[in-house]
C-alpha cells in the first residue's frame, strides 16, 4: 500500500513550491512512491502554448515533439475534449501508426498499461495527466481499483498548481469552505465518527460525505484526515 | 438500448439528437412550466449544452428517444453551483469526483424501465469513473418517480412550494442500489456494460509487458 503521509507530504511541498521546477520534484517523488514507470502532466492552453513535468526520458520527449506524435497518439485523441479518465485498454491502438507508435514507447522505456485523467481547465485549456506501468492486465486492474481516484484527484492538483505558476496569470483565488463543510471538518477535527456528525448536523451520511468530498478537493488533500489536517493548519476550522 | 454520446458527437445521430431537444421542450417548458429557451424548430437547449458534456440517452427499439440526461463534472461551470448556490449549503459543491446530473427527460409515454434504465447509465458512469456522487437540480413531481425506480436522491437544499419546489439534491450509488435499478429496467449487468463498451471502448488485452 501507499505511504498516505508521504503522500500527502509530497503534495503539501508541491502547493507550496513558488516554481515550476515544484511540480517537476513532485512528480519524479509520486512516481517512486506509488512504484510505477512513469507519470507525466502535459498542458496546451488555448494559444496552443505547452508546458510538462514527469519522468519520460528526454530522448522520448523530443522524439515525440519532432516526430509531431499529437497527431496519432491514440490517448490524445481519446482524451481531447473528454473529462472522464481513460483507461489506454480502451483507446483505439489497431491502427498501423498507432501500433508503430506504442512499439516505439516501449522502446523508449514506456510500459504497456497506461490511465490518463483530462482536465478542461479556464479559457479552453487542456490538460492531461498520466500513469504509465510495465504489467500484466489482472495487477493493472488491481491498481485502477485502488487508485483511480487518487490519481483524478491529483491530477486536478498538478493543474491547479500548473495554473497557479503560469506567468503573468493570477492565482485563482481559493475557494472557501462554506459553513455546512466548515461544520462537518470541525466536528470530524474533534473525533465525532460520520454517523455522528450526520446525526446532529441533522443530514444523511451521503450528503455528509458530498460535504466532505468537495472540502477536501478545496483544500487539496486526497483523504478526509488530510484535509481535516490542513483545515486546522490553515486557520479554516478551530478546535 | 443506452447510448452515451458527448455534445461533440451528437450530430452522428441527427435524429436522436433532434427528438431529445424536442422532448426537452416537451417536458421543461410545457409540462413543468420551466421558463426555459426553445428555438423555432422546437428544440430545448440552455448554456450548459455548449460546454460539451456528456448525454445518456435511451433509445427506443424503433430507434426513437426515450428518455436522456446530461452530466458535466463539478469543477467547471455547473447549475448547482452558478444557479442554485444557495441551496448547497453557502459555497459550491466542487470536485472532479461529483458530476452533476440535470435534464432527466422522459419522452411523453416512456414506459418506466426507461427512468430506471437511465438510472442505471449513471451508474455506469460512477462505477467506470470513479465517481462518487451525482448532484441535480429538480422539481418536486420528479421525487415521485426517482422512488419509484429505486434511485431517490438525498436532498441538499430546497426553495419553492407544492408544484413549484425546486430541489438539489444527490445520488450515491450502491451495488444494491444498481442491481434493484437493473432489475426494473429489465437490463442484465452484463448488457448494460457492453452498452458501455460500446461508447468508451472494449478494454482489450495489453501488449505484454
Amino acid at each position: 500500500m501507499v505511504n498516505t503521509v508521504q503522500l500527502d507530504t509530497i503534495l503539501e511541498k508541491m502547493e507550496a513550491s513558488p516554481a515550476p521546477d515544484g511540480l517537476q520534484t513532485a512528480i519524479v517523488d509520486l512516481r517512486d512512491l506509488f512504484g510505477v514507470r512513469h507519470m507525466v502532466y502535459h498542458w496546451v492552453d488555448s494559444a496552443g502554448d505547452q508546458y510538462g513535468c514527469g519522468t519520460y526520458s528526454d530522448a522520448w520527449r523530443d522524439r515525440y515533439v519532432e516526430q509531431n506524435y499529437l497527431r496519432i497518439d491514440p490517448v490524445i485523441h481519446g482524451c481531447y475534449q473528454r473529462f472522464h479518465p481513460v483507461d489506454w485498454k480502451r483507446l483505439d491502438w489497431s491502427g498501423k501508426a498507432a501500433r508503430a507508435f506504442q512499439a516505439e514507447s516501449v522502446a523508449f522505456g514506456l510500459g504497456n498499461q497506461g490511465f490518463s485523467v483530462p482536465i478542461r481547465g479556464p479559457n479552453g485549456q487542456f490538460a492531461l495527466f498520466t500513469v504509465n506501468d510495465a504489467c500484466d492486465d489482472a495487477a493493472w486492474d488491481r491498481f485502477i481499483e485502488d487508485h483511480s481516484r487518487d490519481m483524478i484527484l491529483i491530477a486536478h492538483y498538478f493543474n491547479r498548481k500548473a495554473l497557479d505558476v503560469e506567468p503573468g496569470r493570477q492565482p485563482e483565488p481559493a475557494q472557501p469552505l462554506s459553513p455546512r463543510e466548515i461544520d462537518a471538518m470541525t466536528m470530524l477535527a474533534l473525533g465525532y465518527s460520520r454517523a455522528q456528525v450526520a446525526n446532529s448536523l441533522a443530514i444523511s451520511e451521503h450528503t455528509l460525505r458530498v460535504y466532505i468530498e468537495s472540502a477536501r478537493f478545496k483544500l487539496g488533500a486526497l483523504n478526509t484526515t488530510h484535509a481535516v489536517a490542513r483545515a486546522m493548519s490553515r486557520g479554516l476550522i478551530v478546535v | 438500448m443506452l447510448r452515451y454520446i458527448h455534445g461533440d458527437a451528437l450530430h452522428h445521430h441527427p435524429d436522436l439528437t433532434r427528438a431529445m431537444f424536442r422532448d426537452r421542450a416537451r417536458q421543461f417548458r410545457d409540462r413543468l412550466g420551466w421558463p426555459v429557451t426553445v428555438d423555432d424548430r422546437g428544440e430545448e437547449r440552455d448554456g450548459y449544452d455548449a460546454l460539451n458534456p456528456l448525454y445518456v440517452l435511451w433509445q427506443n427499439p424503433d430507434g426513437g428517444h426515450g428518455g436522456s440526461m446530461r452530466f458535466l463534472p463539478t469543477t467547471g461551470p455547473v447549475m448547482v453551483n452558478d444557479i442554485f448556490g444557495h441551496l448547497t449549503g453557502g459555497a459550491p459543491v466542487i470536485s472532479p469526483l461529483i458530476w452533476e446530473c440535470t435534464r432527466f427527460c422522459l419522452a411523453p409515454g416512456a414506459g418506466p424501465h426507461v427512468a430506471a434504465g437511465l438510472m442505471l447509465g449513471g451508474g455506469e458512469i460512477m462505477r467506470n469513473f470513479g465517481i462518487r456522487h451525482f448532484v441535480g437540480v429538480f422539481d418536486a413531481r420528479m421525487v415521485r418517480i426517482y422512488r419509484a425506480i429505486g434511485a431517490p436522491p438525498d436532498i441538499l437544499g430546497s426553495e419553492g412550494e407544492g408544484r413549484d419546489r425546486v430541489s438539489v439534491g444527490l445520488w450515491a450509488f450502491s451495488d444494491e442500489a444498481r442491481a434493484r435499478v437493473a432489475d426494473r429496467a429489465g437490463i442484465a449487468p452484463a448488457q448494460s456494460q457492453a452498452w458501455f463498451d460500446a461508447a468508451f471502448g472494449t478494454p482489450r488485452a495489453a501488449v505484454p509487458a
